[in-house]
C-alpha cells in the first residue's frame, strides 16, 4: 500500500490530465444538452428560444425513429455475433503452427487499418455492385442472369457484411492474443483426462476466452453504435439508417439543430443502457 | 497391473536428439524416480510415457501391451504437472470430476468418487472453490485428486513439489509416499532434487543428457555408482573429486571420497589442510578445507566440532570408501 505522501503526489501528478480530459468530454456534452432544449433551426437561426422537452418528443415520434432504432440493434447485434463467432474460429486456427503463419496473421489484421469510407467505397463499387461487382461476376459465372442488387434489396445486410469485414480482424487479434496465453499444460491435462477436441474447446478454450470476448463485445458495442460512414457512403440511409444516421439527417436534411442534439442525447442514454445489460449478460453466461 | 517397459525409446526434436535410446523395465507397484540435472530430458521421457509426446522410434509397453501410439487417456495413467495445470474456471469439484465426465460416467457414478478423493486429500471443504482461491499446497492436492480419482494403474509426476516452500515440500513428499503405500500403484516421479530421489524411490533412474546412466536402489547408487556423473549427483554434500598424483597412486584418473567418509585425525593423517569455512547444521558440521595437493575438500565433522576457519587439520579418507574413475569417468571396480 502506498503511503499518504506518495498518494498525494500521485493525485497532483494526475490533476492536469484529469482537467484536460474532463474539459474535453464535458464541453461538447454540455453544448449538446444545451441545444437539445432549444428551438434552433438553421433555416431560422435568429429565432432560438427555450423549447422544453419538445425536441425529444419530436425525435422520438419521428416515423424513422423506431425503424432506425431497430436497425441499430440489428446492426450492432449481428455484427458482434458474426465477429465473435468468426474471431473465435480464426483465433483457434491461427494459433495452430503452420507454414506462413506470420504472414497470414499480418494479412488478417489489415482490414482494420483501412478507413471506413475507403473500404465502403470498395465494397460498394468493386464487390457488391450489381453490374461491376465481384459478387455479381461470380453469380454470372455460375449462370445467373440477374445478379443480386445488394444495396437495393438487402441494404441492412450489406452494411452488416461490410462492418463485419472491418471488425473481424479486431476480434480475431484480441482473441488470438488470449489463445496464446492459454497454458500448454492445460491442453496436456485435458489430453490426460481424455477430452476430445470439441470438449477441449467447449470446457477449456471457450471459458478461457470469456473475458476477452466480453472486452470485444464492449468495445465493438461502443464503436458500432456510431457506425456512419458505411451507411452514408453506400447511400442506404433511408432504409438501413441507424440512430447516428437519423441524428445526421435531422441536422443535414431538416437543418434542425435542436432535434439533432436531442437525438444525440437519446443515443448516448441508449448506448449506456445497452452496454450495461450486455456486460451483465455476457459476464454471467461465460464466467461460470 | 501397472508395468511399464521402454524399448529403445528415442526422441529427437528436429535435428537435436534429446533421448538417444532408453531401455527400462518398471515393475508393478514400483516407485521409480527419474533424476538428473535440468534439461537432461526427464520431462520429455515422462511425457512420452504419458503419450503427450510422440516417439521418434522405439516402443513403450504398458501392462505388456504396445501403447506407443495410443492416446494418453487410454493408457490407464494419470499425470500430475509441475504447474498443476488445473482448469482455472472450474471448481475443485469439476476439476477432479472432469476426467470421469469425459470418460462418459454419469453424475451419480462421479459424485461418490469425487467425494472419496476429496476426503483422502482433505479437500472436502474446498470443493466449491476455484483454483485461484487456493494456496499452492491445496492446488497441489487438487492436482493429485484429479490423478487418483480415475483409479489409474500408474501415476506420473513431473517435479510436483518444486513450486512449494520447503516445509510443505517435506509434508507432500511424505504424503505421496504414503499414497504409494495405500494405493499400491506404480509411480514414476521426475525430480532434479537428489534428496527427493533418495528418500522416495524404490529405484532411481539417473539421466545424463538423455542417456540412462544407471538404474538402481538409492543405496546401490550411493555405494556403487557406475560413473563419476552418478557419484557426483547422488549424495549431499557432493562427493569430493581428486585428480593428479594422488589419484594416480590409486591407479585412477580421478578418485572420489564423500564428505562423510573422511575422518579428522589427530597426528599425521593422509592429507593436511586448512579450514576455510564451516557450515554448522547442528547435527553435523561441514568443513570446507584447502587440502594442498588434494585440492578443496568438503569434510563432514560432528555437530559439536570446535575447529575454526584458519585452523590446520589432518584428514584421513576411509580407504574402503574411495571410488576410482578411469579416463572415461567410468568406475574402476
Ligand atoms: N517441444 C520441444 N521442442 C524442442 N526442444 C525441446 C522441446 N521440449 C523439450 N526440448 C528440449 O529437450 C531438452 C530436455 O527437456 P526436458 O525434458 O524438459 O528436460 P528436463 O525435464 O530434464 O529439465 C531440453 O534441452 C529442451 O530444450
Ligand atoms: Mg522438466
Amino acid at each position: 500500500m502506498a503511503t499518504n505522501q506518495s498518494r498525494a503526489i500521485g493525485k497532483w501528478a494526475l490533476a492536469p490530465s484529469l482537467i484536460v480530459l474532463s474539459a474535453w468530454a464535458f464541453v461538447p456534452l454540455a453544448l449538446t444538452i444545451y441545444f437539445a432544449f432549444l428551438r434552433y433551426n438553421l433555416q431560422d437561426p435568429d429565432n432560438t428560444s427555450w423549447f422544453g422537452l419538445s425536441n425529444f418528443y419530436y425525435f422520438l415520434s419521428d416515423p424513422y425513429f423506431t425503424k432506425d432504432f431497430i436497425n441499430t440493434i440489428l446492426l450492432v447485434g449481428s455484427t458482434i455475433i458474426f465477429t465473435i463467432a468468426g474471431g473465435v474460429g480464426l483465433a483457434v486456427l491461427l494459433d495452430q503452427p503452420f507454414w506462413g503463419r506470420g504472414i497470414v496473421r499480418l494479412l488478417m489484421i489489415s482490414p482494420f487499418f483501412i478507413m471506413p469510407t475507403v473500404s465502403s467505397l470498395v465494397w460498394k463499387n468493386l464487390i457488391m455492385h450489381p453490374v461491376f461487382g465481384l459478387f455479381a461476376g461470380i453469380q454470372r459465372f455460375f449462370g445467373s442472369t440477374e445478379p443480386i442488387d445488394w444495396f437495393g434489396h438487402y441494404p441492412l445486410i450489406s452494411v452488416i457484411i461490410i462492418v463485419t469485414w472491418q471488425w473481424l480482424p479486431y476480434a480475431t487479434l484480441i482473441l488470438l492474443t488470449a489463445m496464446q496465453s492459454l497454458d500448454g499444460e492445460q491442453k496436456d491435462a485435458a489430453a490426460m483426462d481424455g477430452a476430445p477436441p470439441l470438449s477441449y474447446f467447449r470446457y477449456i478454450v471457450l471459458p478461457h476466452l470469456s473475458r476477452p470476448i466480453t472486452v470485444v463485445i464492449l468495445i465493438e458495442t461502443i464503436f458500432l453504435l456510431n457506425i456512419f460512414a458505411e451507411i452514408k457512403v453506400t447511400s442506404v440511409g433511408g432504409f438501413a439508417g441507424n440512430l447516428t444516421y437519423l441524428v445526421f439527417s435531422q441536422l443535414n436534411d431538416a437543418n434542425d439543430v435542436g432535434a439533432a442534439a436531442a437525438g444525440g442525447i437519446i443515443a448516448v442514454i441508449l448506448a449506456n443502457i445497452v452496454s450495461y445489460f450486455l456486460v451483465r449478460i455476457v459476464g454471467k453466461n461465460l464466467e461460470g | 497391473m501397472g508395468t511399464i517397459q521402454l524399448k529403445k525409446v528415442r526422441k529427437a526434436f528436429g535435428e537435436s536428439i534429446i533421448i538417444p535410446g532408453a531401455d527400462l523395465d518398471i515393475k508393478h507397484g514400483e516407485f521409480i524416480v527419474f533424476v538428473g540435472p535440468s534439461g537432461c530430458g526427464k520431462s520429455t521421457l515422462l511425457r512420452m510415457i504419458a503419450g503427450l509426446e510422440d516417439l521418434t522410434s522405439g516402443e513403450i509397453l504398458i501392462d505388456g501391451k504396445d501403447c506407443s501410439d495410443a492416446a494418453p487417456a487410454s493408457r490407464g495413467l494419470s499425470m500430475v504437472f509441475q504447474s498443476y495445470a488445473l482448469y482455472p474456471h472450474m471448481t475443485v469439484r469439476n476439476n477432479i470430476a472432469f476426467g470421469l465426465k469425459m470418460a462418459g460416467e454419469t453424475p451419480e457414478q462421479i459424485a461418490p468418487k469425487v467425494a472419496k478423493a476429496a476426503e483422502t486429500l482433505n479437500l472436502t471443504e474446498y470443493l466449491d472453490r476455484k483454483p485461484g482461491q487456493l494456496s499452492g499446497g491445496q492446488r497441489q492436492r487438487v492436482a493429485i485428486g484429479r490423478a487418483i480419482v480415475r483409479n489409474p494403474s500408474g501415476f506420473l509426476f513431473d517435479e510436483p513439489l518444486s513450486n512449494l516452500d520447503a516445509a510443505l515440500r517435506v509434508n507432500m513428499r511424505i504424503f505421496i509416499m504414503q499414497l504409494h503405500k495405500d494405493l499400491g500403484a506404480t509411480m514414476v516421479y521426475v525430480t532434479h532434487d537428489q534428496v527427493e530421489a533418495m528418500t522416495m524411490a524404490d529405484r532411481i533412474v539417473v539421466l545424463n543428457r538423455g542417456n540412462i546412466e544407471q538404474v538402481g536402489s538409492p543405496l546401490e547408487l550411493y555405494n556403487k555408482p557406475n560413473s563419476k556423473f552418478v557419484a557426483g549427483f547422488i549424495g549431499s554434500p557432493k562427493m569430493n573429486f581428486v585428480e593428479g598424483n594422488i589419484a594416480a597412486k590409486h591407479k585412477a584418473k580421478t578418485i572420489g571420497v564423500r564428505p562423510e567418509h573422511i575422518d579428522i585425525v589427530s597426528g599425521k593423517g593422509e592429507w593436511q589442510g586448512k579450514i576455510l569455512l564451516t557450515e554448522h547444521l547442528g547435527s553435523d558440521s561441514f568443513l570446507h578445507v584447502d587440502a594442498g595437493d588434494a585440492g578443496r575438500l568438503v569434510v563432514r565433522a560432528p555437530g559439536e566440532f570446535a575447529g575454526k576457519p584458519g585452523d590446520n587439520i589432518s584428514l584421513k579418507p576411509d580407504a574402503a570408501r574411495i571410488h576410482k574413475f578411469d579416463a572415461q569417468d567410468l568406475s574402476i571396480r
